[in-house]
């Protein structure tokens, strides 16, 4: 395999891996597939960019104030949208999507399509390895991917908060009977992997234009992945985006580069007929007790 | 006089993960036999329940209905070879009137094919089904929607619906738990009636004296695996049996 | 202590309720009448319409195709949710319809009075094929795949430009006249509410409930509930692929935008917003949104938020929908009555 192809893999996955990992986040801890993913990814990015150029904020303070905005958002949309309809999974689908269709729409129809957006990268420049040529950026998106996923790993199983958390995804009544508060719990699950969500805008839109478009994809990347490596499994969700992130530079190197925006929809619906509980998912057991 | 037997399991084994649920167990039964499957909480009787009837398909061993190797089989294929069998707990339809929820087993593949019937026939039938379990006729209960029921009438309606499937072999998942002394008196006859007409019976239960009025045999569970299998009397007197229970439950109700 | 007079509305039912909630016991004719007006009404309206085409105006014969259009699809998608599958892309059974038409239409040349019915069934299948193999799942993968496939037939058709690629294909043969387009669609649109309707009574429909409200007891009741599920997928599918089929006829053009979100938010609101389970209310809510969609062209993809936050607050908030609204209040009789009030009482 060239260097490129190792290089350029590993990159597509780490930002798999990153886009993924806010879906997966709050999927695995209070159930709810959040279709309004792509939106608020989408979202953050336009913050950080509003931020900039209509109020002036240096950079180095935009990220983190819109890491806060997009958690308080993610806090938001389980208040107004999830909060009555918890536990309803046909209404959940429906209402995540519609907030995350509308989020995109307005800024749609907010005007926000042409080329003069976007967001500046971290560490200009690049390096060589192997005879590739890699700007920095790139590499620091499989750095975060890598901190997030591990960051995310001891937080879960490490901290009172996450192991709380856990609980409740397991077994909701008898988290409750031990006093941790459901809804609390939900929205800080959503507040999270908004802000997850937010990180990864930041770190990835910088490498193009932002676009509408780009939302629907982003939740598009993150439901392949999330299925491929099986609902709520972090295994799956790295050996996911290892496959996924390769398959598309393999595609795009020795194929032809226009399959490469299919290959996710083309995994996530082949994975869905053959095998929908995924490559690690554990389903299929939870779904036979009765 | 021996008669047939209607099902027999050889080595049943389920594991989930690390647990074994079900090791290795083995019984039959004849036809028109009653059988009680006790032992203490998650000792594996519904998970061995599950495993007759399809809902789990089984790590190793088999299970034999009628002379049939059924081991996995589909679960709805069970029910129409004449398994019947409720769920511990009981879910109605919820946004469907209480008799209309009799409808849909009256209205399965094996019932239309031993009994026939049209539309509206069947809603007769339901009435009649929901008055044997002790439903009141000229009340508005059965015409509610099920999400209504208390508890009790909901496990009364899981018994209607098992039935209404002219099975063969029923096997009822701790039908009393969750309803009340009164109730259970109630429908205790009407079990007892089944038996006498010759209905194969497994009943999983934790009410002792209840059961035993019910059941010719028991088999024990404990962890698992078969620890005892016999006369409800001679069981309760078995040492590892009383051990598994702490003693208490066998005591107060032997 | 004096015993104030205070008044309080009370609500009576009209006809009078025989055991269950949806018999009626009725004596008189009055009472017939008020049960079957609204029904005629209704049909009675939407046949005459297309006579009225010179004083409607082709624009707003156009809007009713448009709007039977969105109806049918949402009656495709409340059959699906009374079985609990929640379809998040009506389009693709929109995209479906319409492309084998166009295909069978521009390769062989065949008339509409073959292609439609033709890629009815056909696309119906096809689609009923595509999405069996989700239906042993409960829960969110139903939506997720459609949701993905539109997607992904887009692209397909984009990027291996089969079937016309990114042109589409156009020059179709054209339906005979608006108003004989206008009496297909509408006739078939009656058929569906009454026919789904009718179907839902029946003992099979029945069945077909109670998957959504408990699987579990539908397979112990000895049912093949992914057979079940699948003949659901295939029936609820049959109106939206005609939908596709007509529409491209209608327009004669084909082309990526078949499989546009417009068909999957548009049929998911107007179901929702018309109140899911009924039928009725998936052909109210199109009757109200899409008309209210012309009148809000101007405002481009603000029309998209629109919806999205309308669908919003009637999922959460109001998730019961209009139409059991608007039925509860016809069928009652409010009055006004004196009470004695107690002291320190409202
Ligand atoms: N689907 C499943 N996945 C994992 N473990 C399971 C599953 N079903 C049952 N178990 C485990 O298998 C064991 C046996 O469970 P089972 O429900 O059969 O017990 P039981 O005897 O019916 O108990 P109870 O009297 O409380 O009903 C338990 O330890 C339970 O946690
Ligand atoms: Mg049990």
């Amino acid at each position: 395999m060239e260097a490129s192809v190792l290089i350029f893999g590993l990159v597509n996955s780490a930002t798999l891996m990153l886009v993924a990992l806010g879906f997966s986040l709050i999927f695995g801890l209070s159930g709810v597939a959040n279709l309004a993913h792509g939106g608020i990814y989408l979202f953050s990015g336009y913050v950080t960019w509003m931020l900039m150029n209509y109020l002036g904020v240096p950079f180095l303070l935009a990220v983190p104030l819109t890491i806060i905005i997009a958690g308080v958002l993610g806090a938001l949309i389980y208040w107004v949208a999830l909060k009555r309809v918890r536990g309803l999974h046909l209404s959940e689908v429906i209402a995540t999507f519609a907030v995350g269709v509308a989020i995109l729409e307005l800024f749609r129809w907010m005007g926000f399509v042409t080329y003069e957006f976007t967001l500046p990268v971290f560490i200009k420049g690049s390096v060589d390895i192997a005879g590739v040529s890699i700007d920095y950026q790139r590499l620091l998106i499989i750095g975060i991917g890598l901190l997030l996923a591990f960051a995310l790993w001891v937080f879960s199983r490490y901290t009172k908060m996450g192991l709380a958390l856990r609980g409740m995804a397991q077994d909701e009544y008898t988290a409750l009977s031990i006093g941790i508060d459901s809804d609390w719990a939900a929205a800080l699950s959503m507040a999270l992997g908004s802000a997850i969500a937010a990180i990864a805008a930041i770190s990835i839109l910088p490498l193009g234009i932002i676009s509408i478009n780009m939302g629907y994809e982003v939740l598009i990347m993150a439901l392949a992945v999330s299925v491929v490596g099986g609902l709520e499994s972090i295994t799956g969700l790295v050996v996911a985006s290892i496959i996924l992130g390769f398959a598309k530079t393999i595609t795009g190197t020795y194929f032809d580069p226009k399959w490469m925006e299919v290959i996710y929809l083309f995994a996530l619906v082949l994975v869905l007929a053959i095998k929908p509980s995924g490559l690690f998912g554990k389903f299929k057991e939870l779904e036979e007790r009765v | 006089m021996s008669k047939e037997t209607i099902l027999e399991v050889r080595n049943l084994s389920k594991n989930f993960g690390g647990v074994k649920a079900v090791s290795e167990v083995s019984f039959q039964l004849k036809r028109g036999e009653a059988l009680g499957v006790m032992g203490p909480n998650g000792c594996g009787k519904s998970t061995l329940i599950n495993l007759i009837t399809g809902f789990i398909k089984p790590s190793s061993g088999q299970v034999f209905y009628q002379g049939k190797d059924i081991t996995g089989i589909a679960p709805h294929k069970a029910v129409n070879l004449g398994i019947a069998r409720s769920f511990q707990m009981a879910k109605p339809f919820y946004n469907i009137p209480v008799y209309k929820n009799l409808i849909i087993p009256l209205f399965s593949p094996r019932v239309r094919k031993l009994v026939g019937g049209k539309f509206g026939d069947r809603d007769e039938a339901a009435i009649h089904l929901l008055e044997d379990v002790g439903f009141e006729r000229d009340s508005s209960i059965p015409y509610k929607a099920a999400g209504s029921l208390p508890h009790g009438y909901v496990k009364r309606l899981e018994l209607a619906r098992c039935l209404s499937l002219e099975p063969d072999l029923i096997i009822l998942d701790e039908l009393f738990s969750g309803m009340s002394m009164s109730e259970v008196a109630s429908i205790l006859p009407f079990l007892e009636r089944l038996r006498d007409e010759g209905k194969t019976l497994i009943m999983v239960e934790h009410r002792l004296k209840e059961l035993f009025r019910v059941v010719d045999k028991v088999v024990v569970l404990n962890f698992g695996k078969k620890i005892a299998e016999g006369l409800p009397e001679e069981v309760v007197q078995n040492e590892e049996v009383r051990k598994s229970y702490l003693g208490s439950e066998v005591d107060s109700s032997a | 202590m004096s015993a104030k007079v205070g008044y309080r509305k009370e609500r009576l039912d009209r006809g009078i309720k025989a055991r269950t909630d949806d018999i009626f016991a009725i004596s008189t004719y009055r009472e017939i009448l008020y049960l079957i007006l609204p029904r005629v009404f209704v049909i009675a309206g939407l046949l005459i319409f297309p006579l009225l085409g010179d004083f409607t105006g082709v624009y707003w014969q156009n809007v009713i195709v448009i709007t039977c259009t969105i109806a049918l699809l949402a009656l495709s998608w409340d059959l699906l949710h009374s079985v609990g599958l929640v379809s998040l892309g009506q389009a693709v059974f929109f995209g479906v319809g319409a492309y084998i038409t166009g295909f069978l239409a521009q390769q062989f040349g065949l008339p509409p009075l073959v292609t439609i019915p033709l890629a009815t069934v056909f696309g119906a299948l096809v689609c009923t094929m595509l999405l069996y193999p989700v239906l042993r799942l409960r829960g969110v993968y139903f939506g997720l795949i459609t949701f993905a496939l539109p997607l992904l037939f887009m692209r397909i058709i984009e990027t291996t430009k089969v079937l016309g690629g990114t042109e589409g294909m156009s020059g179709l043969p054209a339906l005979p006249s608006i108003a004989i387009s206008l009496y297909i669609i509408i006739t078939i649109t009656l058929v569906c509410v009454f026919g789904f309707q009718r179907l839902f009574e029946t003992d099979y429909g029945l069945v077909l409930k109670a998957i959504k409200d408990n699987d579990r007891s539908v397979i112990a009741a000895g049912f093949n509930i992914s057979w079940f599920k699948a003949q659901a997928v295939f029936i609820a599918a049959l109106p939206a692929t005609f939908a596709g089929a007509f529409l491209t006829h209608h327009y004669q053009f084909v082309g990526i935008p078949a499989f546009a979100t417009d068909y999957s938010i548009l049929p998911l609101a107007s179901a929702i917003v018309g109140g899911p389970g009924s039928f009725f209310g998936a052909m109210l809510g199109a009757f109200l949104l899409v008309p209210l969609s012309e009148l809000l062209r101007d405002l481009g993809t603000l029309r998209i938020v629109i919806y999205s936050v309308i669908l919003l607050i009637f999922v959460v908030g109001l998730p019961e929908g209009l139409y059991p609204y608007l039925r509860r209040k016809y069928f009652q009789f409010e009055r006004v009555v004196s009470m004695e009030l107690e002291e320190g009482g409202k």
